[in-house]
C-alpha cells in the first residue's frame, strides 16, 4: 500500500527573532519534535541572503520559504515538489492577508491568530491547496467576518 | 466589529501589554499564571457562563498556549462551544479543539458527536467548520465514524461549491487515515467528473483528491486522464482575461495547471491518440509561452509561469518518449542555466539531471557542460553548487569523463565541507565507470586521497587496490606512482594504507630502479610507519612480511624492525600477534614456503562497486550514471575479510565483517590455540547429551567432519567451523535481542585458483538458541524467588556429568559469560557455585533463563591430578523447555516440519538449538559452495 502523504508537511510564520506567528502541522508530529523542527527551520533559513534561493533542503523534505519585512514565511513540502509553485502560493497567502487585515503587519496575526487560521483553512487544507482565487478568499473571509 | 474591538473584548489590552512586551521571560510567565488562575476560577465558580464569556476565556486559553506555555484544561468549555450557533463560538471551539486536543482524546467522541450534527445541519459555514476540524484532525476514528457521510457531500448537486472544496480534501484526509473510505463504484465516476466542474476552486481540491485516489488504484480512476488534458487544455489556449478570478499575474490558473500536470504523471503517456495529440499540444503551447515576452516585470509573473513550465518539463521527462518536447525542454532549462534569477538556475540544474538520464536528451543537455562547470565554480549558494555536481555528474559519459572528473577534482580543493564525502564518492565511481585507461582511474584515486583525504572512504581506497590487483597492465604504473606520492612529506594516511598495500604486492615491479630499490622502498614505507593509527601500521607489518618474500636481500632488516620492542611488545595485540606471527613465519619458513604463503593476492571476483551502493545509501534518489547508457566495465569486486595485503593464507576468521571490507578493523583474534581447548571443554559442559554421529554421511546429511568445530560456537561467536585440506570456513557473527547477524567467510588454502570447480561442503550452521540469551542482573532475593517459582517439569532441567579438564573456576565463568549469560556473585551460599541469568529473546516473546553450576570439589580432593574427571551438577530452570516448546511450535507452522527427522531427535538444551538454525536455514542455502556474503537472519 502506497504512503499517502500531504504535499505540504506543515507551515510555519516565524519572525526574525525565532517567535512562531503561526504553527500550521499537517502531518503528525510530536510536541518535543514539533519545537525542533520550529527551531531548526529558523536556523536554517535565517542564515541565507536575498542571493540564495528559496528553497532548502531540509532532512528529507524541502523548506520553501519567502520573507517578508520580519517574517519569515515557510511551507515544508517534498523533495519533488514543484517549488515555484509553493513559493507562489506564499506569496498569494499574504496577498490575501495584506488586503483582509488592510496593510498587515506582525502584530495582526498575534492579536487575530484565530482570523489567521481562519485564512489558512480557506487556502490550505488537508496540506494541499485548496483556493487560490483571491477574490474568492476575500469575500467568503468578509462573508464570515460578517457573522460575528 | 473591528480589530480594536476584537483586542478588547477577546484579550484585554492588559494581557496583550502585558505579555508581548513583558521585559523578561519570568515576568511573562508570573502574568500568564496569574490570567490562568482567573479563567479557571471562572470555569469553577458558581456564576454559569454565557456563550460570550466562553469563546472569550477559551480564546485565551488558545491565545496562552500559542505563546508557547501549557494548558491542562478548558477542553470541556471548547467542546461546549461547538453547539453553539453563533459562528464566532463555534470556530474558537473547533481551533481550540484542532490546535489542542489530540486525536486519542477521550473528548473525541464527544467532538465527532458535534461534528455529526454540524453535517447534517445544512448550514454551509458550519458544515465547513466541521470539515476543516475533520481535515485538520484526520483521526481513524473520525474517518470510521463519519468516513461514509462525505462522498455523498461532495458529489450531491445540493452542495455548494465552497462545501464541495472542503469536502474533497477532507476526504483525501481521511484516505490517509484509512484506506477503508476509498470511494469506489458508482463513486469513481462521479468523482472524476469533478475534474469538469465548472467552479475552479472544486476543481483544485477534487484533483488533489483524485490524484491520491490514484496512487491507490490506477486501473479504477484511470478514466481521469482524458478529463485532467481536456481541462488542462483549455486553461493553457486560454488568455489571462478568460479566467479571471484564477489568473495570478497574468497567468491562468498556474496551480491548477500544476497539479494537473502532477496528476498526469501517474499515468504513462495516454494511448488514445486524439488525447495524446491534445496533450502534447498543452506541452508544445507551455513550452511556447516561455519564449513569448512577458506580461509583466514582476517575478510573480514569470515565478507563477515557470512552475507550471517546470512541471510540463516533469510530465515529459516522465512520458519520456517524445524526442522533440525532450529537446526543447532541454534548450529551455539551457537558457535557465544562465537566467539572473538564482531559483530558476537552480530549478533548471534540478530538472536538468532527470533529463540527462534520458537516452533522447542525455546528448543534448552534455551540451550545456561548460555552463555547468562554470556553475559550480562561481555560485554563491552552496544548494546550487551542489545541483551543479549532480548534474555533471548525470551527464557524464566516457566522451566527457576525464573532463568532468578532472573538473570536480579541481573543485574538490575548495568545496564545502558539507558535500566533499558525496563528491569524492561520485569522482570515485565516474572514474571507475568511464575509465578507459586505467592509469588514469589509478591518478584520479591517488588524487582523492591527496586533496581530500579525510573525506575519502574505505570503500574508495579498497577499490582502487581491487583494481590494481584485477588488471596486469596497470600494476607496474600503480607502483611507480604510489611510490612517488609517498614521498611527500606529508602524505594521508590513506595513502599510505594503498602505497603500502600496493608496494607489498607489486613493489617487485619497480625495484629495478635504483631510485627505488627494495631498501629505498622499505625505508620510504617505515619513515611513515610511527605516525600511523595501528590499523595502518598492521598493514604495514604485512606490507613487511610480503617484503620478505618479494626481496630476500632486506630480510634482516625487516626482522629487525619486526623484532624491535616496539612491536613485539606492543601494547595493541593485533600488533603485537603480527610481529610475533610474521617474525616466526620468516624465521621458520623455507623460501618456497614463503613463496606459497606470501603470493600475490588473486583476483577479485566481478561484483557491482560497493562505492555506488554507499553513494545510494547516501543519498537514495541519485541516479546510477551507467544504467541507460553504454559501458559495461571489468568490475573488479569487492571482497569480505581480507585483511590488509593479505597473507594468501586463510585469514583467522574474526577478519571483519563484510561491511569493513578488508577487515582492518583492529579484531583482538582469539589464539587459535586456545579455541581448540575451549571447543574440548565445551564438549564436557553440554556432557554426552549430543554425541556427534560423523561417521561418513551421517544422517542429517552433513559433510565428514562438519560438526567436530560446531561445538566451540556456543560460546564464541567467532571462529573456524571447517577446515580441510583445500578450504577454511569461518564465521562471524553478531546476536542482537532476537536478531542475529553471520557472515561466512571462505578461505582458499590451496595456492590455486578456485575456478569452475564445485564441491558440497554440508555444514551445520552454529547459530544456538542461547546465542539469543542477553546477560541480566538480579539479586539474591529475587534469583531464590524466581528459583522456587520455576518448579514445574517443564520447566526445569538438571544435568549431571563429567568434567574432562581440571576445573579453573575463571575459565568457567568465562563459559558462562560466553554462553550468553551473566555471573551473579554473593548469590548462593555455597561460594563455589555459579549463579547465571539471562533473558532469551524471541520475536514474540522474551524467556528469563536462570542457571546454577555447581562444581563438586570433593572428587578433585580425593584424587587430584590422576583423575581428570569432575562431578557437576548442572541445573537448567525454566529455559529451555519453555522456549525449545515455543520454537518447536511456531516451527511446525512456519517449516512445514521440514527435517523433522533433526527436530524430533533431540531432547537437550544444545541441540534445541539446532531448530533455530534449522529454522534459519533456507537463507544460507546450506552447501552451496564457496560464496562468500553476509545474511541478516530473523529467528522466529
Amino acid at each position: 500500500m502506497l504512503a499517502l502523504e500531504a504535499e505540504i508537511r506543515f507551515i510555519l510564520i516565524q519572525n526574525r527573532a525565532g517567535k512562531t506567528r503561526l504553527a500550521k502541522w499537517y502531518m503528525h508530529f510530536d510536541d518535543e519534535e514539533k519545537q525542533k523542527l520550529i527551531e531548526e527551520v529558523h536556523a536554517v533559513v535565517t542564515v541565507r541572503d536575498a542571493k540564495h534561493t528559496n528553497f532548502v533542503e531540509f532532512r528529507n523534505f524541502k523548506i520553501v520559504y519567502r520573507r517578508y519585512a520580519g517574517l519569515y514565511f515557510c511551507i515544508c513540502v517534498d523533495v519533488s515538489d514543484n517549488n515555484l509553485a509553493y513559493l507562489e502560493a506564499i506569496h498569494n497567502f499574504v496577498e490575501v492577508l495584506n488586503e483582509f487585515f488592510h496593510n498587515v503587519c506582525e502584530l495582526d496575526l498575534v492579536f487575530n491568530f484565530y482570523k489567521v487560521y481562519s485564512v489558512v483553512d480557506e487556502m490550505f487544507l488537508a496540506g494541499e491547496i485548496r483556493e487560490t482565487s483571491q477574490t474568492k478568499v476575500l469575500k467568503q473571509l468578509l462573508m464570515l467576518s460578517s457573522l460575528e | 466589529m473591528g480589530c480594536e474591538d476584537l483586542l478588547s473584548s477577546y484579550l484585554t489590552s492588559e494581557i496583550v501589554n502585558m505579555v508581548l512586551f513583558c521585559k523578561s521571560r519570568e515576568a511573562e510567565v508570573k502574568r500568564i499564571n496569574k490570567e490562568l488562575a482567573n479563567i479557571r476560577s471562572k470555569f469553577k465558580g458558581d456564576k454559569t457562563l454565557d456563550g460570550y464569556q466562553k469563546k472569550k476565556y477559551v480564546c485565551k486559553l488558545l491565545f496562552i498556549f500559542l505563546l508557547g506555555h501549557d494548558i491542562d484544561f478548558g477542553h470541556m468549555e471548547a467542546v461546549n462551544l461547538l453547539s453553539s450557533n453563533k459562528y464566532t463560538e463555534k470556530q474558537i471551539g473547533y481551533l481550540f479543539i484542532s490546535v489542542l486536543v489530540g486525536a486519542s482524546s477521550e473528548l473525541m467522541k464527544l467532538v465527532i458527536q458535534s461534528i455529526k450534527n454540524d453535517l447534517m445541519s445544512r448550514n454551509p459555514v458550519h458544515i465547513n467548520l466541521a470539515l476543516h476540524c475533520m481535515a485538520n484532525i484526520g483521526s481513524r476514528e473520525m474517518a470510521d465514524a463519519l468516513g461514509q457521510e462525505i462522498p455523498k457531500l461532495l458529489v450531491s448537486g445540493d452542495t455548494i461549491d465552497a462545501v464541495k472544496q472542503s469536502a474533497a480534501l477532507t476526504l483525501l484526509r481521511l484516505l490517509r487515515a484509512s484506506p477503508d473510505v476509498i470511494p469506489m463504484g458508482e463513486w469513481t465516476s462521479r468523482i472524476i467528473h469533478l475534474l469538469n466542474d465548472q467552479h475552479m476552486g472544486v476543481v483544485t481540491s477534487a484533483t488533489s483528491l483524485i490524484e491520491a485516489l490514484v496512487k491507490k488504484n490506477p486501473e479504477e480512476y484511470k478514466g481521469c486522464v482524458s478529463l485532467a488534458v481536456s481541462r488542462l487544455s483549455r486553461i493553457v489556449t486560454s488568455s489571462y482575461t478568460d479566467l479571471q478570478d484564477y489568473t495570478y499575474y497574468f497567468v491562468p490558473a498556474p496551480w491548477l495547471s500544476v497539479k494537473l500536470l502532477r496528476l498526469l504523471q501517474n499515468y504513462p503517456p495516454p494511448e488514445d491518440p486524439s488525447v495524446r495529440t491534445r496533450l502534447t499540444e498543452c506541452l508544445e503551447t507551455i513550452l511556447n509561452k516561455a519564449q513569448e515576452p512577458p506580461k509583466s516585470k514582476k517575478v510573480q509573473h514569470s515565478n507563477a509561469k515557470n512552475a507550471v513550465l517546470f512541471e510540463a518539463i516533469n510530465l515529459i521527462i516522465h512520458m519520456d518518449s517524445d524526442p522533440n518536447l525532450l529537446v526543447r525542454a532541454c534548450n529551455q532549462l539551457g537558457q535557465f542555466l544562465q537566467h539572473k534569477e538564482t531559483n530558476l538556475r537552480y530549478l533548471a540544474l534540478e530538472s536538468m539531471c532527470l533529463l540527462a538520464t534520458s537516452e533522447f536528451s542525455h546528448e543534448a543537455v552534455k551540451k550545456h557542460q561548460d555552463t555547468v562547470i562554470t556553475a559550480l565554480k562561481t555560485e554563491r549558494d552552496v544548494s546550487v553548487r551542489q545541483r551543479a555536481v549532480d548534474l555533471l555528474y548525470a551527464m557524464c559519459d566516457r566522451s566527457n569523463a576525464e573532463e568532468i572528473v578532472g573538473e570536480m577534482l579541481e573543485y574538490l580543493e575548495t568545496a564545502d565541507y558539507s558535500i566533499r564525502e558525496e563528491m569524492v564518492l561520485k569522482v570515485a565511481i565516474l572514474a571507475e565507470k568511464y575509465a578507459v585507461d586505467y592509469t588514469w582511474y589509478v591518478d584520479v584515486i591517488l588524487n582523492l586521497i591527496r586533496i581530500a583525504g579525510d573525506y575519502v572512504s574505505e570503500e574508495v581506497w579498497y577499490r582502487v587496490i581491487q583494481i590494481v590487483i584485477n588488471r596486469d597492465d596497470v600494476q607496474g604504473y600503480a607502483a611507480k606512482t604510489v611510490f612517488e606520492a609517498l614521498q611527500a612529506p606529508a602524505c594521508h594516511e590513506n595513502m599510505v594504507k594503498v602505497g603500502g598495500y600496493i608496494l607489498g604486492e607489486f613493489g617487485n615491479l619497480i625495484a629495478g630502479d635504483p631510485r627505488s630499490s627494495p631498501t629505498v622502498q622499505f625505508q620510504l614505507l617505515h619513515s611513515k610507519y610511527h605516525l600511523c593509527s595501528p590499523n595502518t601500521r598492521g598493514l604495514l607489518l604485512s606490507t613487511y612480511i610480503k617484503f620478505i618474500n618479494l626481496f630476500p636481500e632486506i630480510k634482516h632488516n625487516i626482522q629487525e624492525v619486526l623484532r624491535s620492542d616496539n612491536n613485539l611488545r606492543n601494547p595493541d595485540v593485533e600488533l603485537q600477534q603480527r610481529a610475533i606471527e610474521y617474525l616466526q613465519l620468516s624465521t621458520v619458513a623455507s623460501a618456497d614456503v614463503l613463496a606459497t604463503v606470501l603470493e600475490e593476492m588473486p583476483p577479485f571476483p566481478e561484483r557491482e562497486s560497493s562505492i555506488l551502493a554507499k553513494l545510494k545509501k547516501k543519498k537514495p534518489t541519485v541516479a546510477d550514471p551507467t544504467e541507460n547508457k553504454d559501458h559495461k566495465m571489468p568490475a573488479p569486486q569487492v571482497s569480505g575479510g581480507n585483511d590488509g595485503p593479505a597473507l594468501q593464507m586463510p585469514i583467522t576468521p574474526p577478519a571483519g565483517g563484510s561491511a569493513d571490507l578488508l577487515g582492518l578493523e583492529a579484531q583482538p583474534s582469539a589464539p587459535a590455540a586456545a579455541s581448540a581447548s575451549s571447543a574440548a571443554f565445551l564438549v564436557d559442559v553440554f556432557g554426552d547429551s549430543a554425541q556427534p554421529t560423523s561417521n561418513g554421511l551421517d544422517p542429517l546429511g552433513l559433510t565428514p567432519g562438519a560438526e567436530e568445530n560446531v561445538k566451540k560456537f556456543v560460546c564464541k561467536n567467532n571462529g573456524v567451523l571447517y577446515e580441510n585440506d583445500l578450504v577454511q570456513i569461518g564465521v562471524k557473527s553478531e546476536y542482537r535481542q532476537n536478531l542475529a547477524r553471520i557472515g561466512v567467510f571462505y578461505g582458499n588454502k590451496t595456492s590455486l585458483q578456485h575456478s569452475g570447480v564445485s564441491s558440497r561442503i554440508c555444514l551445520k550452521l552454529p547459530v544456538f538458541v542461547n546465542k539469543f540469551i542477553e546477560p541480566a542482573e538480579m539479586n539474591a532475593e529475587a534469583f531464590f524467588q524466581r528459583w522456587k517459582a520455576l518448579s514445574s517439569p517443564g520447566q526445569e532441567c538438571q544435568k549431571i556429568f563429567k568434567a574432562c579438564f581440571p576445573q579453573d573456576t575463571e575459565q568457567s565463568k568465562q563459559k558462562l559469560l560466553g554462553f550468553g549469560v551473566s555471573i551473579l556473585e554473593g548469590i548462593d551460599p555455597n561460594p563455589d557455585n555459579f549463579v547465571s541469568c539471562g533473558i532469551l529473546h524471541t520475536r514474540n516473546q522474551q524467556i528469563g533463563c536462570l542457571v546454577r553450576l555447581e562444581p563438586n570439589r570433593q572428587a578433585e580432593c580425593v584424587q587430584p591430578r590422576t583423575q581428570w574427571l569432575r562431578q557437576y551438577a548442572h541445573c537448567w530452570k525454566a529455559s529451555f523447555e519453555a522456549a525449545s516448546k515455543t520454537m518447536k511450535h511456531l516451527l511446525s507452522r512456519t517449516n512445514g516440519r521440514e527435517d523433522c527427522g533433526q527436530m524430533t531427535k533431540c531432547k537437550e538444551c544444545v541441540d534445541e538449538a539446532w531448530y533455530v538454525s534449522d529454522q534459519a536455514k533456507p537463507a544460507f542455502r546450506r552447501g552451496d559452495g564457496c560464496q562468500k556474503g553476509e545474511f541478516i537472519m530473523v529467528v522466529i
